[in-house]
């Protein structure tokens, strides 16, 4: 049993009838069956509009009994919903930075005092004089429970819109959400995808370039080791870079289809002149004359750009392997993020007291029952979609 | 299908071309292997395929090339993409997107090959690769014989007419190895692709190669013309030399058949002699795998100093340490378990001193993990680890150097400097060596031109490269020395210095312990294998008693004159004269 034997057997057997695998295919054949779609992923726009509508629902509101509901409901899906994949594990950051953003909050409201007019003093702090051209700006002073309500309130409301934020980014892959941009600016899409997995792959090899450290006999911890592999880490990360981009260009990225001089005239004037119109179209809103014209200008900008890229993707020969399909699933998560939205807008327009309770006089927020059911639709997801395989 | 007509490159700011007079044709369907020693510019005629030499490297192409009837001058390497696959030396360098199964898919994207066809294409180079388990996994988290799978299918799938491949088997173990080479064969075979290789192992690829391309001097003829003359060939033919067979046999198959008459002659030697090899090492008593040889089945040239000994190489002595075992290392129970997976189960080793050992084994079968834990990189998770009587990874790295050293599987992570003067300087101090003894050390090591002192070490080749890490490492002059895939890379010339390097400081009584998938050169080295599987110590005893009863690891000329245990090419030459 010899390795020359082991030669000849492959060779003998491969010279039987070819392996169906082998035998070319005509392009874009489509005798087989189309193909399935990858099982219990639900698209990633539909993730992210989900989580972006609870985010909307939570501008809509003050109600800290409304936005804590709103984070359970989210913190819910995305412990039912997430996968084990590296960027799932961005929720607890997400969550850590809301939760400074309260306290910071918290903080300001407590040493540089707040316009709320308040008559229950908790504490007065000793207060900082300041010089006339400093008027408007208070340090220390007196610190009412009006003004540290209010800024929890305030701060609640911040911190949910980033746990909502948190929660698209722990659902969806950030890398499948850019497979779904148009086709002409895809290759846009894979060099920022390429440009992100770049820090990752820098802090790996700093850590292994530290370990190493040690096989020198250096200390292997301490910020005088992480700043003598920094050179030799960007060095190494470069020269990736570089072999990256060969190795990207020899498998046809940035490969472009040959299309009439025509067409490609007509791109060109769809996109300039469409972000001409959506410029236009913005300084027409914004200013008090163009009001009447400012919104036309820029529907029809906004449909001359978006015919430019499509008509731009026929440059670009690619497909896309198992897109993530819109399906009814999709549908529903998009549905039960925009409920909330939508719901939470009416409440707050019918019942502006509830939605904001009153800081002056200080009042107990109560639960208002049926913009606390509507939050509730936002479980939806969590229903629909089998957790992702690992 | 591939044509370079008076091909030559210079680089910028280079005096001279690289490569110059390249004048050979590479017919459809054909596999041809490009040999040469390193540096002879391989790369850069790999390279000069795809189109990547000159549209991304920059410098002057003079002559042309021509594939499937398109001038590379004209093509850029994306427009060549249809036609060519490439795989580079460093497969991470090659991944864009981050699962396998999008790996796989990208190629095809590319070209705008139809989802239907690409999700067939995908399945079956799952399959093809053994790929099927990984569809999913993030590359990264891959082993690098699964990462190297990965990029030879993703640039199999879509279907190129030509395959351009650097090393591609260097980092496999044999049976991975052969794995992939038999999908290649099976694609010239019965799809007539094209293919042209450059590798280093060509015990590993020379059967399968239709035409072989020399360099410098591009002698292009059948495999067995180009042996006769070649200055680098594979043991197979070695020995075919040795013999003076004619035609010289590439495959172990003829080398068997016309070995007959050498089995004999050598029996006859052996039993003259009874002193033979294979005599003794069937007569040796089975033994626990704690207990330390105690019959050597190769004679080592001169007993091991004492370490303490002061000796030419290392003119300071080492600190005196207490040596209460006699073992270099000794590991008890030991298992890793890392990010939920079990690296290393119950692992029970001991290493002497002037023992030398391999570790082989699959790829990700916990070699480099079994190694990092004797430099304390990785701490156990259960059991102990005794390295020269310290426990690695509560022992401060400046007292470790002095009791362990680890060459890692890429050199250049321990070289931070811009020269190698100032890399040797700080070597001294990191191990309080005597100024100049690192550098001495690589002198000593390299001879001939040697190194300069100005040179960057990222402009060494890559056995240079090793040599200045093993000076580095050496220069605190442990008694333990540990490699980790040291031959990646590496040409038979370097290697055969690495093997005289390395016996020496055996001979001094280093203990030395590496993991490689070079059957060869652990033949060549090893008094010792040790078989990992999954974490586990399967096999452990002597090299010719676990290499020669196992069909992937067992080198070319065991496997010639089996049932006989002869390991060498120089071991024959020994015994027959």
């Amino acid at each position: 049993m010899g390795e020359g034997s082991v030669g000849r057997g492959t060779k003998g057997r491969s010279e039987g009838a070819a392996p169906s695998w082998l035998v070319a295919p005509t392009r874009r054949s489509r005798t087989c069956h189309s193909p399935a779609p990858l099982q219990g992923v639900v698209h990633p726009g539909a993730w992210w509009l989900w989580a972006l509508s609870l985010g909307v629902a939570a501008t809509r509101t003050t109600n800290p009994l409304l936005l804590a509901l709103l984070i359970a409901t989210s913190a819910y899906v995305v412990a039912t919903c997430r996968s084990n994949a590296p960027w799932a594990r961005s929720y607890a950051a997400f969550v850590k930075l809301a939760l400074a953003v309260l306290l910071v909050r918290l903080f300001f409201a407590v040493a540089l005092g707040s316009p709320i007019p308040g008559t229950h003093t908790v504490v007065t702090l000793p207060e900082v004089p300041l010089p006339d051209w400093a008027q408007g700006i208070r340090l220390g002073g007196a610190v009412t429970v009006e003004a540290l309500v209010f800024a929890l309130y305030d701060g609640l409301k911040l911190a949910t819109l980033l746990i909502c934020v948190g929660a698209a980014n722990a659902l969806a892959n950030p890398a499948r959400l850019l497979k779904s941009l148009p086709g002409a600016l895809y290759e846009m899409g894979v060099a920022v995808v390429v440009a992100l997995t770049f820090a990752p792959n820098l802090i790996a090899d700093a850590q292994r370039l530290r370990a190493a450290r040690r096989l020198r006999g250096r200390p292997d911890h301490g910020i005088r080791g992480l700043l003598q592999v920094g050179l030799p880490v960007l060095e190494g990360a470069l020269e990736r870079s570089v072999a990256l981009a060969a190795a990207m260009d020899a498998r046809g990225y940035g490969r472009t289809a040959q299309v009439p001089a025509a067409v490609r005239r007509t791109t060109t004037a769809l996109t300039l002149g469409g972000l001409l119109g959506v410029c236009a179209g913005t300084y027409g809103l914004l200013t008090a004359q163009g009001a009447a014209y400012g919104l036309p200008v820029l529907l029809a900008g906004l449909a001359s750009a978006l015919a430019g890229l499509w008509l731009g993707g026929r440059r670009t020969p690619r497909t896309r392997y198992r897109p993530d399909p819109w399906d009814a699933r999709a549908w529903l998560v998009t549905a039960s993020g925009v409920a909330v939205a939508a719901l939470l807008t009416l409440a707050a327009s019918r019942d502006p007291g509830s939605l904001h309770p009153g800081v002056i006089p200080l009042t107990a927020p109560t639960l208002p029952l049926w913009p606390a059911a509507a939050v509730l639709l936002g479980l939806l997801p969590a229903f629909l979609t089998p957790k992702e395989p690992s | 299908m591939i044509r370079f007509e008076d091909v030559s490159v210079t680089y910028d700011g280079a005096l001279e071309p690289t490569v110059q007079g390249i004048d050979f044709e590479v017919p459809e369907g054909e596999l041809v292997l490009l040999v040469g020693p390193s540096g002879v510019g391989k790369s850069t005629v790999l390279g000069a395929v795809s189109g990547l030499v000159p549209h991304f490297t920059g410098g002057t192409l003079r002559g042309r090339v021509t594939v499937a009837g398109r001038d590379t001058r004209s093509h850029k390497p994306r427009e060549l993409a249809d036609v060519v696959g490439t795989v580079g030396q460093d497969p991470l360098s090659h991944f864009v997107t981050d699962t396998v199964e999008d790996e796989l898919a990208y190629g095809m994207e590319s070209l705008g090959l139809a989802p239907d066809v690409m999700r067939r294409r995908v399945e079956e180079t799952l399959d093809l690769l053994g790929l099927t388990g990984l569809r999913d996994r993030p590359i990264a988290t891959l082993s690098g014989g699964q990462q190297q799978r990965v990029a030879i299918g993703s640039v199999l799938t879509p279907h190129p007419k030509v395959l351009v491949l650097d090393e591609p088997t260097s980092a496999l173990d044999p049976a991975a190895a052969e794995e992939v080479l038999a999908v290649l064969q099976r694609l010239v075979h019965d799809l007539g692709t094209t293919v042209l290789m450059a590798e280093h192992r060509l015990e590993r690829v020379i059967q399968y190669a239709d035409r072989i391309a020399l360099l410098p001097t591009l002698t292009v003829g059948t495999p067995a013309e180009v042996m006769a003359v070649s200055p680098v060939y594979p043991p197979v033919v070695a020995l075919g030399r040795l013999a003076g067979w004619s035609p010289l046999p590439l495959t172990v198959r003829d080398a068997r058949r016309k070995a007959a008459g050498l089995r004999q002659q050598l029996e006859e030697r052996d039993t003259n002699a009874s002193n033979g090899r294979g005599a003794v090492t069937c007569a040796a008593p089975p033994r626990g795998r704690d207990q330390p040889p105690t019959t050597r089945t190769r004679q080592r040239p001169t007993p091991p100093t004492p370490l303490g000994a002061p000796h030419r190489w290392f003119r300071r002595n080492s600190t005196a340490t207490t040596q209460t075992t006699p073992y270099a290392a000794q590991i008890q129970a030991l298992s890793v378990t890392r990010a939920h997976i079990h690296a290393l189960r119950h692992v029970d080793l001991t290493v002497t001193p002037g023992e030398t050992i391999a570790l082989m084994g699959r790829n990700g079968a916990g070699k480099s993990t079994l190694l990092n834990t004797l430099v304390g990189l990785v701490p156990p998770t259960t059991g102990s680890v005794h390295v020269d009587g310290a426990v690695p990874h509560e022992t401060a790295p400046k007292d470790l150097v002095r009791r362990v050293g680890l060459v890692p599987q890429e050199p250049r992570d321990l070289l931070y400097a811009d020269t190698v003067a100032a890399e040797c300087t700080a070597a001294d101090q990191d191990a309080g060596a005597a100024p100049g003894t690192c550098r001495a050390l690589v002198a000593e090591l390299l001879p001939g031109p040697g190194i300069a002192d100005d040179t960057h070490p990222r402009d060494l080749s890559e056995g240079q490269r090793l040599t200045l890490a093993l000076a580095v490492v050496l220069t605190a002059n442990p008694p333990l020395l540990l490699l980790d895939e040291p031959t990646r890379g590496l040409d038979y010339a370097a290697k055969a210095r690495l093997v005289t390097l390395l016996r020496d400081l055996a001979a001094r009584g280093h203990a030395i312990v590496l993991a490689t998938h070079d059957v060869e050169l652990a033949a060549e080295l090893a008094h010792r294998v040790v078989l990992l599987a999954d974490g586990e110590v399967i096999a452990d005893g002597p090299t010719p008693e676990v290499v020669v009863a196992s069909p992937s690891f067992a080198p070319q000329v065991a496997k010639i004159l089996a049932p006989q245990k002869w390991l060498t090419v120089a071991e024959v030459r020994e015994a027959l004269s």
